[in-house]
């Protein structure tokens, strides 16, 4: 009896001590980019033996890091956390809950450049000093779609899409004349409207860099030229020019399916349109005011990036260090980019890509890295960085939502979103002294 | 004759309450308590720093004009959810109480609702109402009403309400069944002989007899409105537009739980069941005095 507990005790360690170190990688894709998150890690497990990296779906973004916060308050975290763009001033806040990519590959003396990666994305999740703390996996950026045979119908040149906001303005007249009911849309209202114009246009989103240079950041979306947007799409909104769709990707079924000419959203929306849309369509820069010095400058980013967590054994990391570079290697970045429309973050994803000739075939898929690299990116247009700015998020949309339903004015609506986006940043900052 | 049972035991009846008590401590007050040590507190997302920040968590919601919006709101969502659910409930099961071939059909199909999820009923109704696929909104749009409740709160505000009350009806529903079923048929009849009509039969011995039921559901509604009901805000208008939907729950629940603002969510919650404890109170002390047993 004994003896057979010995022997079994014994298989049981030698099994284990066989047994490859897991991984586990929370993460929020789903459909074809859950398809290719598990391609990825079904990839790297068949190329070495040590290591196995298990990925699992955990809700939507905000669902998935609240349950890693959960986990790591219990003491026992996932290795690798997926994190929405919005949540990235809450995972640099937390600095002994993450583990800087840069030094986890610096530790397991992994080979690592950040030049080999594209700047605007790099630049998002790096600290001032340039080292990178969160590896850039899904990187989408806004760019304009435009239905072509609805051009048409209105007597206008589908091949020539507007440039500027006068020119969309034009187009749409045109458009809802011609009988178009929805003439144009966007999806993620505060992400295009605000964070991506300021960006395109070269001025701050807030002070210290757009929060990437400290804590002590305020919201400067009170501008000018911010006001004047604003206002401008609120009168489209009064002259049924503008339809809001929504807070998140709303407008891009309301594309596929025709009923919206035009919608800014993002780059991640083209595998649905090719899919279900029975028209001709293009996909463009997005417009700018062309009486804005410098404009356009460039796009910047959304998706998310992986975090590294604290608190794992020692030895994990050396896998998760040879995770990032194999996701690193041209191909499976060509793969990543190819089959989900997300930006290639690499320049020599970019250029095979390129060669392969994807690009002859889907010209929409480059236009995004091409916007994303227009011009090199300044301080204005390099990321954002605001403290719980998830919340922070929910209160500009809520502040536009109130001027394209006429209730305030773009002036008292921007005024309140800066006054109460800035109590939310002093709190962030008081918390994270 | 002593008509009440009696524990002989000194332990027994203290046994037999320990797991309702249990239950209660364990899902009701060691939460609240904590709930209200974290109102005083100043944390980051993971729980690394945290710091003693006194009512300052309290301050900051009551510098917030828009917190204060949310007072309103909640305060006109509740009453409409609980007003328009009493009185469809109450007519659908006069109604029903009056049907006699298939009653069991109406009142099984009556109930059903109720086994829907409140994110699940949310869905149902943002499909049916949905700005561009909707059928009702088609229907709408068909008779000349412009119906786009992602821009106008009012509209927003109506569909929450009808989703929130659909849900709460079946439940109503079921009480007053059973209570108008427990009034004596000879009381009416006798009514009925002295001449009265079925208007005046009603409000004079159905109702009456009908207020314990009504008055128990009056704070269960409340307290549905209050608490259950973020499910079906989260499902459909997450808030908006424009704050127009922010009900206090929703609001604790989008700061805790999707911002990981665990201070400022504490101090909602904590106010929030000082507004429900005050509101029953109230409820318990004036108009339970209306109410005959």
């Amino acid at each position: 009896m004994l003896a057979r507990t010995t022997a079994v005790m014994v298989a049981l360690f030698a099994g284990s001590a066989q047994a490859q170190t897991e991984i586990q990688w929370w993460h929020s894709m789903t459909g074809a980019n859950n398809t290719g998150v598990n391609e990825l890690a079904s990839r790297f497990n068949a190329s070495q033996k040590e290591y196995k990296v298990v990925p699992v779906f955990k809700g939507s973004y905000p669902e998935s890091m609240t349950a890693a916060i959960a986990a790591f308050r219990a003491g026992n975290p996932p290795h690798i956390l997926q994190v929405f763009e919005v949540g990235t001033a809450t995972m640099m806040g937390a600095k002994g809950a993450i583990v800087p990519v840069a030094k986890v590959m610096a530790d397991a003396r992994e080979k690592f450049n950040p030049k080999d990666y594209l700047p605007t994305v790099t630049g998002y999740y790096s600290d001032s000093k340039g080292n990178m703390l969160s590896y850039p996996f899904n990187s989408s950026t806004i760019v304009f779609y435009l239905n072509k045979d609805a051009f048409k119908k209105a007597g206008l040149d589908p091949e020539k899409a507007p440039r500027t906001w006068k020119e969309l303005s034009a187009a749409a007249a045109k458009l809802k004349a011609s009988g178009q009911e929805c003439v144009y849309s966007t999806g993620w209202p505060a992400w295009m409207h605000i964070e991506n114009f300021s960006a395109w246009h070269n001025v701050p989103i807030g002070t210290k860099q757009n929060g990437m240079a400290g804590t002590d950041t305020e919201f400067s979306i009170n501008s000018p030229l911010h006001v004047r947007h604003v206002s401008m799409l609120g009168d489209m909104a009064k002259k049924g020019l503008f339809t809001y769709s929504g807070r998140r990707n709303e407008a891009e079924a309301r594309f596929a399916s025709g009923e919206c000419a035009m919608v800014t959203s993002s780059t991640g929306a083209q595998g649905t349109i090719r899919r279900t849309a029975k028209f001709d369509w293009s996909v463009n820069f997005i417009p700018y005011h062309d009486d804005v010095k410098g404009a356009p400058q460039n796009s910047i980013i959304g998706g998310a990036s992986l975090w590294v967590m604290a608190k794992k054994p020692a030895a994990d990391y050396k896998g998760v260090a040879k995770f990032f570079s194999f996701l690193s290697t041209p191909e499976i970045q060509m793969f990543w980019h190819t089959s989900t429309g997300y930006v290639p973050i690499t320049q020599a994803a970019y250029e095979m890509t390129r060669k392969s000739g994807f690009y002859d075939k889907n010209p929409g898929a480059e236009l995004a890295v091409k916007q994303l690299t227009n011009k090199a990116p300044t301080a204005n247009s390099k990321g954002l960085r605001f403290g719980n700015y998830v919340q922070g998020r929910e209160v500009i949309e809520e502040e536009m939502e109130a001027v394209f339903g006429g209730k305030k004015t773009a002036k008292e609506a921007l005024d309140d979103a800066v006054r109460r986006g800035n109590e939310i940043l002093r709190k962030f900052e008081a918390a994270n002294k | 004759m002593e008509k009440r049972v009696v524990f002989r035991s000194a332990w027994l009846p203290y046994a037999l309450v320990a797991p309702q008590i249990a239950i209660t401590i364990v899902f009701f007050f060691l939460p609240a308590i904590q709930a209200g040590w974290y109102s005083f507190q100043l944390q980051d997302a993971f729980g690394e720093r945290t710091q003693f920040v006194g009512l300052a968590n309290f301050a900051a919601l009551f510098r917030d004009s828009n917190y204060l919006h949310s007072f309103q709101v909640t305060a006109f969502f509740s009453a409409m959810v609980a007003g328009s659910g009493i009185a469809i409930s109450l007519l659908l099961a006069t109604m029903a109480d009056r049907v006699i071939r298939g009653a069991l059909v109406y009142r099984t199909l009556l109930i059903w609702p109720y086994a829907v999820a409140s994110a699940v009923a949310g869905v149902l109704w943002l499909f049916l109402f949905a700005p561009s696929i909707g059928i009702i909104t088609f229907a709408l749009r068909s008779i000349g009403i412009n119906w786009d409740w992602v821009l106008q709160g009012d509209q927003a505000m109506l569909l929450v309400v009808i989703a929130a009350t659909w849900k709460q009806i079946s439940y109503n529903f079921l009480f007053f069944l059973a209570g108008l079923q427990s009034i004596p048929k000879s009381l009416i009849e006798a009514a009925a002989i002295d001449g009265a009509g079925p208007g005046r039969r009603f409000w004079t011995i159905v109702f009456p007899l009908l207020s314990p039921t009504a008055f128990f559901l009056l704070v269960v509604n409340i307290v549905y409105a209050f608490f259950d009901t973020f499910g079906v805000i989260d499902a459909t208008t997450q808030g908006g537009p424009a704050g127009a939907t922010q009900i206090l729950v929703y609001k604790v629940y989008y700061d805790g739980v999707k911002a990981a603002d665990l201070g400022g969510s504490s101090a909602q919650s904590v106010i929030l069941m000082v507004i429900v404890v005050a509101l029953t109170v109230v409820q318990f002390r004036y108009i339970e005095r209306k109410v005959q047993y």
